[in-house]
């Protein structure tokens, strides 16, 4: 094993170890963990910035072994898979500070904080799986870990709650196990290389092979909340805020949405997957659930119910950018991934900010709240400003090129979905800025949080404001080197240059 | 010569302690696993490393040669059945060391038996010869019964009468195909019957009972229903063993009998009858266990459910073609042997959970996964293998099932390893559903001993690694083999 392979593998081990370490530290250790968790947090990340400036480079950053004879497994950092690590371990360490402050006092969180870690060791695992085999393997990982988040507060509702998002995930991880063995019968081990490895397949076989598609974007649309397979995701709202955060800014429908790209990019390719029509199918199936979300987004008067409904429709922008054939619209869709990220973990902490610190959990109650918590408000509008596309903030870039890519690859519709889409998300998401910004308050708040300096806890506070800043600088500098979208134009420059 | 001095020793040691352990007053019983653990140990390794420097070996006790003398064969199988069988008895038997304590002194008889059913699996992995296999099955499985009766309450016992009906019924048809093999063809050996055996009637009656009693002795479904009041009843550590080892005894006969006489001799529907019993055993066992309320008859019928898997051996290798054969086979080792492994953890933890709360049912397992962490770990991780989802054994072994029905073009069997994960899913997360549940806080929660858990933990850890390495077991269970050359 090379030097750069252990690089690698520290990256998985950061969390997985902190994991380990948390479950076993007893509940009462309180500032011990709290160090060791950030500590591994940042120390993730300083090894994560190191290869993004690798694989910049082009430096190799592999490791493998044999499992059984013709199944290796494979870590491998690329452009799209570290795009992905990266995200993951800046949202980590966001997560973790705030979710020392949300849980500030609450019981079994060594459970909590040790299940968190394993959930983000999984996500970079998924990131860096070299192939089917080991992609899958962390695919399940992340299933198992996120249960026990999911079902944490330990409520009926929770356990319901659990007991759905396992069927639908289960299900759909079967699903996908069966789709890998299948095409590994028919090439032997397949692994993730730019623009594919299939298109040199006997024609006979194409058939199979849409049949093996299906099979696998079924299972992973499972975990991308495709419509409609989605409705595991609204009713896993009842975990704490940070898993919600994590779940659906990061880990969960991300994996999701990030295998379906790999399995489009790196194991079918773009070219062969358009010229089986697999595409045209795919891009429907994101139409039809963008539109779908926004539109369920609509009623709810839950914050984080209309948030989760938003979640399943942006997932899908992802999704769209993926099925666009054509590098512009890979762009938009990769992109997507980034800025999506950021702006929705940033409501998710807003929403948890007015929970914690008002009580209030429904839109209803919102009214007057930019008064009494004006940063969290900032950050929420930024975020929710963001979501419905409007210059200069980061989700306008994804929608510019997710058009412009939808232009070029000759689907004038999808024009149509993407604007009927973004008047959707301002009629979700402006009724909540004028309640709260514009409306007087009219009720009497439970105060949750003990105040300080802030108009909430500084745990709280201080990571919203920091991926609010985020999702603004992305995309103000969207230019410049290094920005979301530069790096998905590296992606695509390698995808496509093959 | 590397190997001789410990094959016997393998079946002297064991034999020896037993009888010495019966002479001695119970207090000393326990403590002679200090003696024997180690040796076994070194025995057991010294197989390994004669097989990795000088390949499959045949031993003739007494140097008389094969149709007077008696053959041992210690090939990649046998070895690997010994080291498992070494690692988890070894185990098992430092766990009821600790656990035997606050138990009646008569359960001390747990301490000769223990080391008579170690002999006679022990002579069944190294038989060559279908009447020691007999000899050894009968040891073992008068052994295991006694070990079921322990406990001296009206239902073990019963288990324990049922569990002897069901056992000697199997060893008796066993016994009757045996002797119509011998007096048709003269033989014991397998290698010789391999030669001379013929298609004909009473071959295919011998071979029948002989399948049918194994079958019994394997509870594989429907001869099945002595087996969970037997494992589910009895003392953790014996359930531990029982599950994990005395069942896959029957199913290594079968399998080596199998592999020498089976498709030859017996008709053409034999192999997929033998995979359609085991879909049923994977079905009916899954649906049971996510059925009961209490906790060790759920692991139980979760052994149902998982020897359901084995016997999709049969129809994947029978016919099938060199490739799919191989990884059958490859894929029906990796699920037993991560099943032996994965199977002891769940059943030591559950009985580390049990020991926590007082009380078998699981509905007493509320909000547990605040106060027995470890415990409940354990359970997850061979939760994991069992339910096949990776990284682990059972995860390895299924998908090289999968592959093997796939390339065999036996699609059927995938819905069985779909629906069975599923099922397996299911009782395990029944499990886990209580375990996080708010409730009623338990202040009669007790701590067991930290090496009941540690135990407990380095099984089910065990069955994880192995599924991450599985090549390196997987190449020398091969060895001398048919599937050896590939």
């Amino acid at each position: 094993m090379d030097w750069n392979g252990l690089v690698l593998l520290s990256v998985l081990a950061t969390s997985l170890v902190a994991s380990g370490v948390i479950l076993l530290l007893a509940e009462s250790r309180v500032v011990l963990r709290s160090v060791f968790n950030l500590a591994a947090a940042v120390l993730k990340l300083l090894l994560v910035l190191w290869i993004i400036l690798g694989v910049y480079r082009n430096v190799d950053y592999e490791l493998r072994f044999t499992i059984i004879e013709g199944v290796d497994f494979i870590l491998r950092a690329d452009a799209l898979g570290i795009m992905f690590v990266g995200l993951s371990s800046l949202l980590w360490l966001f997560t973790t500070i705030y979710a020392i402050g949300y849980l500030e006092r609450a019981p079994n969180r060594s459970r909590f904080f040790g299940f968190f870690s394993l959930c983000v060791a999984s996500t970079v695992g998924i990131a860096l799986a070299g192939n089917l085999f080991t992609f899958l393997l962390f695919y399940e990982l992340l299933t198992l870990s996120t249960y026990p988040l999911v079902v944490h507060r330990g409520t009926r509702e929770s356990l319901r709650a659990g007991q759905v998002y396992l069927y639908y995930t289960l299900g759909g991880g079967a699903l996908l196990l069966f789709g890998v063995v299948a095409l590994h019968v028919l090439v032997g081990d397949t692994e993730f290389v730019p623009g594919g490895s299939l298109s040199g397949i006997d024609p006979s076989l194409h058939p199979l092979l849409i049949g093996i598609f299906l099979m696998m974007v079924v299972g992973l649309g499972v975990k991308a909340a495709l419509f409609p397979l989605h409705a595991w995701l609204p009713m896993a709202m009842v975990a704490p805020a940070p898993v919600s955060a994590l779940l659906h800014a990061v880990a969960v429908v991300k994996a999701g949405a990030f295998g379906i790209a790999r399995v489009v990019y790196d194991v079918y390719g773009i070219e062969f997957a358009y010229s089986l029509g697999l595409l045209g199918p795919l891009a429907v199936a994101a139409s039809i659930t963008i539109v779908y979300g926004s539109l369920r987004a609509l009623t709810q008067d839950d914050l984080k119910k209309r948030l989760a409904f938003s979640t399943i429709s942006q997932v899908s922008y992802i999704i769209l950018g993926i099925s666009l054939f054509g590098p512009v619209g890979t762009i938009g869709g990769l992109v997507h991934l980034l800025h999506q990220g950021l702006m929705k973990i940033t409501l998710f902490f807003c929403a948890g900010n007015y929970a914690e610190t008002l009580g209030v959990h429904k839109i209803s109650e919102l009214d007057g709240a930019g008064e009494r918590m004006p940063a969290t408000s900032v950050a929420f509008t930024l975020g929710a400003l963001g979501m419905i596309g409007i210059p200069p903030l980061a989700g306008f870039v994804s929608k510019w090129y997710l058009g412009i890519g939808a232009l070029s690859a000759g689907m004038n519709w999808v024009l149509a979905v993407l604007i009927l889409s973004s008047l959707l998300n301002a009629a979700y998401f402006l009724p909540i800025l004028y309640r709260i910004w514009f409306r007087k308050r009219d009720r009497v708040w439970c105060e949750g949080k003990a105040l300080g300096w802030f108009e909430t806890s500084g745990w709280l506070l201080f990571p919203t404001l920091a991926t609010a800043a985020f999702a603004l600088i992305a995309g103000l500098l969207a230019g410049m080197p290094f920005s979301p979208l530069y790096w998905a134009e590296l992606i695509v420059s390698r995808e496509y240059l093959q | 010569m590397i190997g001789l001095w410990s094959l016997p020793l393998l079946f002297a040691l064991p034999l020896a302690l037993g009888i010495l352990s019966l002479l001695a007053v119970p207090a000393w019983r326990p403590r002679l696993i200090f003696v024997g653990l180690p040796l076994m140990a070194a025995a057991s390794l010294d197989m390994l490393a004669g097989l990795v420097i000088s390949g499959p070996q045949v031993y003739r006790l007494g140097d008389w040669i094969a149709p007077l003398g008696i053959n041992l064969v210690a090939d990649g199988l046998a070895v690997g059945m010994i080291l498992i069988t070494t690692l988890v008895t070894g185990l098992c038997a430092l766990y009821a060391r600790v656990y035997l304590r606050d138990h009646p002194p008569s359960t001390s008889f747990f301490w000769p038996l223990l080391w008579f059913l170690w002999t006679g699996m022990n002579g069944i992995w190294l038989a060559e010869d279908i009447f020691n296999l007999y000899v050894g099955l009968e040891v073992m499985g008068l052994a295991a019964v006694g070990m079921v009766a322990l406990r001296a309450t009206p239902p073990a016992l019963a288990a324990a009468m049922r569990y002897l009906l069901a056992a000697l019924l199997g060893s008796l048809a066993y016994l009757l195909g045996v002797a119509l093999l011998y007096g048709a063809y003269g033989t014991l050996s397998m290698a010789g019957l391999q030669e001379a055996a013929a298609a004909n009637a009473t071959t295919q009656v011998a071979l029948a009972l002989i399948i049918v009693g194994l079958l019994l002795k394997t509870a594989l479904f429907p001869l099945h229903a002595w087996l969970p009041p037997a494992h589910g009843g009895a003392l953790t550590p014996v359930s531990a063993l029982l599950s994990a080892l005395v069942i896959k005894a029957s199913f290594y006969i079968l399998l080596r009998i199998w592999l020498v006489l089976g498709p030859e001799v017996t008709p053409d529907f034999t192999a997929g009858l033998l995979g359609v019993l085991g879909a049923g055993a994977v079905f009916y066992g899954g649906w049971m266990a996510w059925r009961q309320h209490h906790l060790k008859q759920l692991v139980a019928y979760s052994t149902v459910a998982q020897i359901g898997y084995l016997f999709l051996f049969f129809p994947l290798v029978t016919n099938t073609g060199p490739e799919a054969a191989r990884l059958a086979w490859d894929g029906t080792l990796m699920m037993l042997f991560s099943h032996a492994l994965a199977k002891a953890a769940l059943f030591l933890s559950a009985g580390n959970l049990i020991l926590a709360v007082g009380s078998p049912q699981i509905s007493h397992l509320i909000g547990i996964s605040r106060f027995r962490p470890m415990s409940l770990f354990s359970f997850g991780l061979a939760g994991v293998s069992l339910m096949g989802l990776p990284p682990s054994g059972g995860f390895t072994g299924k998908w090289l099932l999968l592959h093997s029905a796939l390339l065999s073009g036996q699609w059927w069997w995938l819905i069985v390893l779909f629906l069975g994960g599923l099922l397996s899913a299911a009782y395990i997360f029944k499990v886990f559903r209580m375990s996080f549940r708010e409730g009623p806080q338990i202040d009669r929660s007790v701590t067991p001993p930290l090496t009941l858990d540690m135990i407990a933990l380095l099984l089910a850890a065990s069955a994880i690694l192995i599924g991450l390495t599985a090549h390196v077991p997987l190449h020398w269970l091969r060895v001398g083999m048919v599937f050896g050359a590939v």
